[in-house]
């Protein structure tokens, strides 16, 4: 027998009441009952980051996360951070801009992590920016532009100037 | 969709123990990351669950009167690693924590669910045996608390009677104050990674920093479960600060690990590693103790 | 001008949005589920299999073992049908199988409401089987007695090929030569899109409709149809946007099986959604490749003669079979020119999974292969390995004779030269030169060779179809396919600068649909660039014709003094403007007199294939206590003609450079030497590389434009994957003195050799 529970959550800004499946996970929920389809399936066991969401701020892969836990929190996927004109967000602009997205699957996951790590309002090296976008796995970029357009993008919230040579000059 | 029989969601600790009375096929869920991987590959498919994810009783650090360190055992590890009294106190452990799989994961994953897996990878596990850490197992009949290396029982089995649950990681303040410690992980990969061997040390040194006051050394994937390496500590204890110290204590942890052979890794290969672990740890503990080498 | 400029992607909003739709999210949700049972046996036979329990799980709809599939064996390879028998793909797959081939293999299918009984149902069903011995290597599979995996192929080869010229037994008798030799190795390795393969099937209007992730909806058209036994117009094949291919999905995947399925359910829609545990040993992986290299070298650095003996590992199934062996052992020759040659090359089935196309299709093996000797015939000879390819390598002017193909620009002094200055690559190898500690750097490099696109081997032909809209724009579409690689925008630029209208009047179709999409055989071989810009140019001019001959009726001016500029339409002795595109073609097509809808459509064989040449540099710092390499910087440098979009180009490249860097030093898909079993199929224990193992990744280009393309462009989506791994393995060798012959370079590796040379 089936069993369900009722979750309430906040969705991108929306309260919302589900009837939930116990058995199902975050992504489940997101992506069959919401419609949210930039929650990615890659790996289904939290080694690949596609699935990434932000609950209460933090980013947790929602395919190893019991939709039912979803109760009482605030739930953001990628669909969230767009202007309601459909406006870009300056982390996505910078992904646009600094050609960080090729095929486009681990993009919405590495988004949601570059927006907890934009939110913590800190500067952090090339090094630390390595370590927190780590929880994603990219076959296309070889990370390099999608750590550009993050720093870039922290730089600028902070009202800083982007150092020049980004991390080549580094290390030599 | 998960193959979950059913869950029992826990309200409170003790809600939780009579949940496990009540069902005792069921398995405990704290974070998922394991228990939920389990499921999807069939191990565990079909389980009952008794979820404490929400138990939020049992997260974060606090100082307890004596100056014990109480580690609430659902503290997810990128929480335990942004502790002020875990860095300030035990810097070491949040940056074991620090090193678990990759953010999301430490997001998620919780100490106390990393410690009941009995794994001897677990980052956390290592460093806790080398703090002499003591866990607290609340039960129908009470609290029983137990020496972090009497509850690891065998590879994978901990010693959780049917009605307990973890309730709190505990560090004496004896174990931690005067010491500080260094932990190295070596894994294949710089994130997203289990380790291969992993070596948590940490020691105190005499006033003057020139004598090893006491030197605590664990490994993790050195045997089925992390282990303790006495005859190193042994010839650290009272030694004086220096080269030919950490040579001999580095060498002779050969004595108390067996790491075995697996697709993983060799076991020729986990021994030289372990010792050059052992070296650099230690070597980094003095330094940050004050030593110089 | 359109061509030449970073314009950001034309699918870029939507994929930062979130919106862009792949083929999970448009699979119909009630869709039953099918899921594959996988042989627990790494060889033999299916005596038995009892799917009773499996079928009275609740929610099954049906399950269907080997015995119940049709004898019709097709083949899988994203390759263009050859109209010659004897050149056509090997048809050595059915739908499931009762001879095991290898751990994995696809004995039944469990199809049911939901995924949770399709799991349960799969855990029940009970397979008896007569088990023979596992053959995992090449050497075991062509040894005498062993178990063959298909009848028609004695001792496991599917193919042996040769390239041999000259005298190589006599140019060996040279007095003062030195022989340098080599065993080299390479690893299975898997693709590793972020996507699995997916995807549904369903009836509609009596036809079978496939919505999959594949770069070759064509293709699979064809193969679907062959599979089923069907017209293959019956079959229409839908490919919306994919998350990564890397030739994983240049091969027909679970699209006949699932097509399959809806046929024997009433039509029903049906998914197959891989497992990431599926997609490692279930679809394709990469060539394992053994080779023996002997060099016979004068004193002076010139080549006597040579010597390649090339095995390539094939796993169970013939999938794109010899091809892949062949374009390595192809390459050999042409890199560096001797006169007195014996190469052989063999493809031999094994328990492994099947392989088939991937990133570089047989040049990453081949590169690591040749160019870690290479760098052991300097050391023979204590050259610098920069100066010493300067004086081999495939000289200026050097033409293939069967490709045509020739080597028109001192592309490989050019990149060496460029790659050389950005690592700083002499100073640093005077400074590494001496080193005694227990961390120790290197620098390294290696070359690649590469040919775009597939002719003369198999077809190469395009097909584009413009349409002008009210408003002066217009849609395109080509059957080439984006899986990432940025082609959308390619296209879009070179479609612009041939009509001459601003590129965002041109709507790329993004969707290929073989009911709708012109024909075309895909995303492989680095070819789309090059190869749609003979349609795109060709369709172009077609199109700007028939608008020309519309506006000589509106300026009363001839066709021949017209022009379409950014858009408008111009008289070209003076650049006077008449109207924009949108009037006329609003005029065009709303006229009470002539009304007129401008469209062109135009296909396009090319018999011409062009090089693309590059290098890459590795910087590593080497702990050798404890057997780990760092890699600190990383440089290619590429030669891909004229750059339609340099930022995407650099993206592109830094891709390549980290499947590269993965392939020397972490990646390697490993097998229960025992059973088969695969033992690391997932992203945990497969080592992909991660933010914090790479280092910056420094991609330049040099911009010789190719002479036979419309657009001056040449390959780039394979190349950058291709010469990382000897670089890193050279800059090994240049930091500690051992040399390693085989990839990947992990720890476990590097510890055995530092052991074997007295570094521990």
């Amino acid at each position: 027998m089936a069993q369900y529970k009722l979750v309430r959550c906040r969705i991108n800004g929306r309260d919302t009441e589900t009837m939930v499946d116990v058995r199902a996970s975050l992504t489940d929920l997101l992506r069959n009952d919401f419609s949210l389809t930039s929650v990615k399936k890659g790996c289904e066991v939290g080694e690949c980051g596609a699935c990434a969401v932000l609950i209460d701020g933090e980013c947790f892969n929602s395919c190893i996360y019991l939709a039912v836990w979803a109760d009482g929190k605030e739930i953001r996927t990628l669909e969230s951070l767009l202007g309601p004109g459909g406006e870009l967000s300056d982390i996505q602009q910078a992904f646009v801009d600094e050609a960080a997205i090729q095929c486009g699957f681990c993009t919405p996951g590495v988004l949601m992590t570059a927006t907890e790590i934009l939110e913590s309002g800190k500067l952090y090296t090339d090094e630390e920016l390595r370590k927190l976008l780590s929880g994603h796995l990219c076959r296309c970029t070889g990370y390099q532009n999608i750590l550009r357009a993050v720093k870039k993008t922290m730089y600028q919230r902070l009202g800083l100037p982007l150092p020049g040579a980004a991390e080549a000059s580094a290390i030599s | 969709m998960y193959d979950i029989k059913a869950l029992y969601e826990a309200e409170s600790v003790q809600d939780a123990i009579r949940l496990r009375l009540a069902h005792p096929e069921a398995q405990l869920i704290a974070g998922g990351s394991d228990v939920l991987v389990q499921i999807r590959e069939g191990r565990r498919a079909g389980a009952e669950l008794i979820s404490i994810y929400t138990l939020d009783e049992l997260r974060g650090v606090t100082m307890e009167p004596d100056g014990t360190l109480r580690i609430g055992p659902l503290t997810s590890f990128s929480h335990l690693a942004r502790d002020p009294l875990i860095q300030q106190h035990i810097q070491v452990l949040g940056e074991a924590a620090d090193q678990v799989g990759g953010p999301q994961i430490r997001n998620i994953a919780s100490i106390g669910g990393n410690v009941c897996n009995g794994a001897t990878s677990a980052d956390s596990a290592s460093t806790l045996f080398a703090w002499d850490a003591v866990v607290e197992l609340t039960g129908q009949a009470g609290i029983r608390r137990l020496p972090i290396q009497a509850f690891y029982r065998r590879a994978g089995v901990v010693d959780l009677q049917p009605d307990e649950l973890l309730t709190g990681i505990l560090i004496p303040r004896a174990a931690y104050e005067g010491y500080r410690g260094h932990y190295i992980k070596y894994a294949m990969r710089n994130a997203m990674d289990i380790a291969i061997c992993a070596c948590s040390v940490n020691v105190k040194l005499s006033d003057d920093q020139e004598t090893i006051v006491d030197a605590r050394i664990t490994f993790g994937v050195a045997g089925p479960v992390p282990l303790r390496c006495p005859a190193a500590e042994a010839i650290a204890r009272g030694a004086a600060v220096s080269e030919e110290t950490v040579r001999a204590f580095a060498a002779a942890v050969l004595e108390d690990i067996h790491p075995r052979d697996s697709w993983r890794a060799s076991k020729d290969f986990r021994e030289h590693i372990a010792v050059e672990l052992a070296r650099r740890a230690l070597r980094r503990a003095v330094e940050l103790e004050g030593g110089t080498l | 001008m359109s061509v030449g400029k970073s314009i950001p992607r034309v699918d870029a909003y939507d994929k930062a949005a979130g919106r862009a739709k792949y083929t999970a999210d448009l699979c119909p949700p009630r869709a039953l589920v099918a899921r594959v049972k996988h042989a627990e046996t790494g060889n033999g036979v299916v005596k038995s299999i009892d799917v009773s329990k499996a079928r009275a799980v609740d929610g099954v709809t049906a399950v269907f073992t080997c015995f119940d599939v049709p004898n019709r064996p097709f083949p899988t390879a994203g390759h263009p049908w050859s109209l010659d028998p004897g050149h056509q793909d090997v048809a050595d797959r059915l739908l499931l199988t009762s001879r095991v081939r290898y751990y994995g293999d696809d004995i039944a299918v469990v199809v049911a409401d939901n995924e949770t009984a399709a799991g349960q149902a799969l855990r029940l069903i009970e397979v008896e089987y007569e088990a023979y011995p596992v053959i995992l290597d090449v050497d075991e599979a062509m040894a005498e007695g062993a178990s063959q995996l298909h009848d028609a192929y004695p001792r496991n080869i599917l193919a042996h090929t040769q390239i041999y010229r000259g005298d190589y037994q006599k140019a060996i008798q040279e007095p003062g030569l030195i022989k340098v030799e080599g065993w080299y190795e390479t690893p299975t390795v898997q693709h590793c899109h972020i996507e699995n393969h997916i995807c549904t099937a369903k009836m509609e209007g009596g036809r079978v409709v496939v919505t999959t992730s594949t770069q070759i909806p064509h293709i699979v058209r064809r193969v679907v149809g062959q599979a089923l036994g069907i017209p293959w117009g019956m079959v229409r094949v839908v490919k919306p946007y994919v998350g990564g291919g890397f030739g994983n999905k240049q091969d027909a995947l679970y699209e006949p099986l699932c097509a399959w399925l809806t046929t024997q359910l009433g039509g029903r829609p049906v998914t197959i959604d891989c497992a990431r545990e599926e997609t490692f040993v279930n679809n394709r992986v990469r060539h394992a490749e053994r080779a023996h290299i002997i060099s016979w070298v004068r004193p002076d650095g010139t080549f006597a003669a040579r010597k390649l003996e090339l095995f390539s590992n094939q796993g169970a199934y013939a999938s794109h079979g010899h091809s892949v062996c062949a374009k390595g052992l192809g390459a050999f020759p042409q890199l560096y020119p001797c006169d007195n040659l014996e190469c052989d090359g063999y493809t031999v089935f094994t328990n492994r999974p099947a392989a088939g196309a991937m990133r570089g299709y047989g040049i990453p093996q081949a590169m690591f292969l040749g160019e870690c000797h290479i760098d052991d015939v300097c050391r023979a000879l204590d050259m610098d390995p920069v100066d010493f390819r300067r004086a081999q390598v495939m000289p200026v002017g050097y033409r293939d004779e069967f490709s045509k193909n020739e080597n028109y620009f001192d592309t490989f002094n050019q990149v060496m030269n460029k790659g050389m200055e950005a690592i700083d690559y002499r100073r640093k190898r005077e400074r590494y030169r001496s080193q005694t500690g227990p961390v120790r750097r290197g620098v390294g490099m290696a070359l690649f060779w590469y040919n775009t696109a597939v002719w003369p081997i198999s077809l190469e032909s395009s097909s584009c179809r413009m349409v002008l809209n009210q408003d002066g724009s217009v849609q395109l579409q080509t059957g080439e396919t984006e899986i990432g690689q940025g082609c959308d925008t390619v296209f879009s630029q070179m479609a612009a600068e041939a009509l001459g209208v601003p590129v965002d009047s041109v709507h790329v179709v993004s969707t290929q649909d073989t009911d709708l999409t012109p024909f075309g055989t895909g995303a492989y071989a680095s070819r789309q660039t090059y190869i749609g810009g003979f349609s795109i140019a060709q369709t172009a001019a077609l199109l700007r014709e028939r608008i020309l001959n519309y506006a000589q009726e509106l300026t009363r001016q001839p066709v021949h003094n017209l022009d379409l500029r950014g858009g408008r339409i111009v008289r070209r002795t003076d650049g006077r403007g008449y109207m924009s595109l949108g009037e006329l073609a609003t005029q065009a097509l709303y006229s009470a007199s002539r009304s007129e809808h401008l469209t062109a459509e135009s296909t396009y064989q090319i018999k011409n294939n062009a090089y693309s040449f590059g290098c890459s540099f590795a910087e590593v710092e080497v702990d050798i206590p404890l057997c780990k390499v760092k890699l600190l910087r990383m440089v290619n440098v590429h030669d891909c003609g004229r750059l339609i979009n340099p930022a995407l180009a650099e993206a592109q490249v830094h891709g390549g450079m980290s499947m590269a860097a993965g392939f020397g030093l972490s990646e390697e898909l490993r097998f229960d030497p025992a059973t088969g079993k695969p033992l690391n199929n997932n992203l945990l224990d497969y080592k992909l590389p991660t933010f914090p193992d790479h280092p910056a990744l420094d991609a330049f280009f040099v911009e010789n434009p190719e002479p036979t393309s419309p657009f001056g462009t040449k390959a780039l989506g394979e190349p950058p994957a291709c010469s990382g791994a000897p670089a890193i393995r050279n800059a090994i060798l240049n930091a500690t003195g051992v040399a390693i012959n085989r990839c990947p370079i992990t720890a476990h590796v590097l510890f055995d050799r530092f052991r074997a040379a007295g570094l521990l």
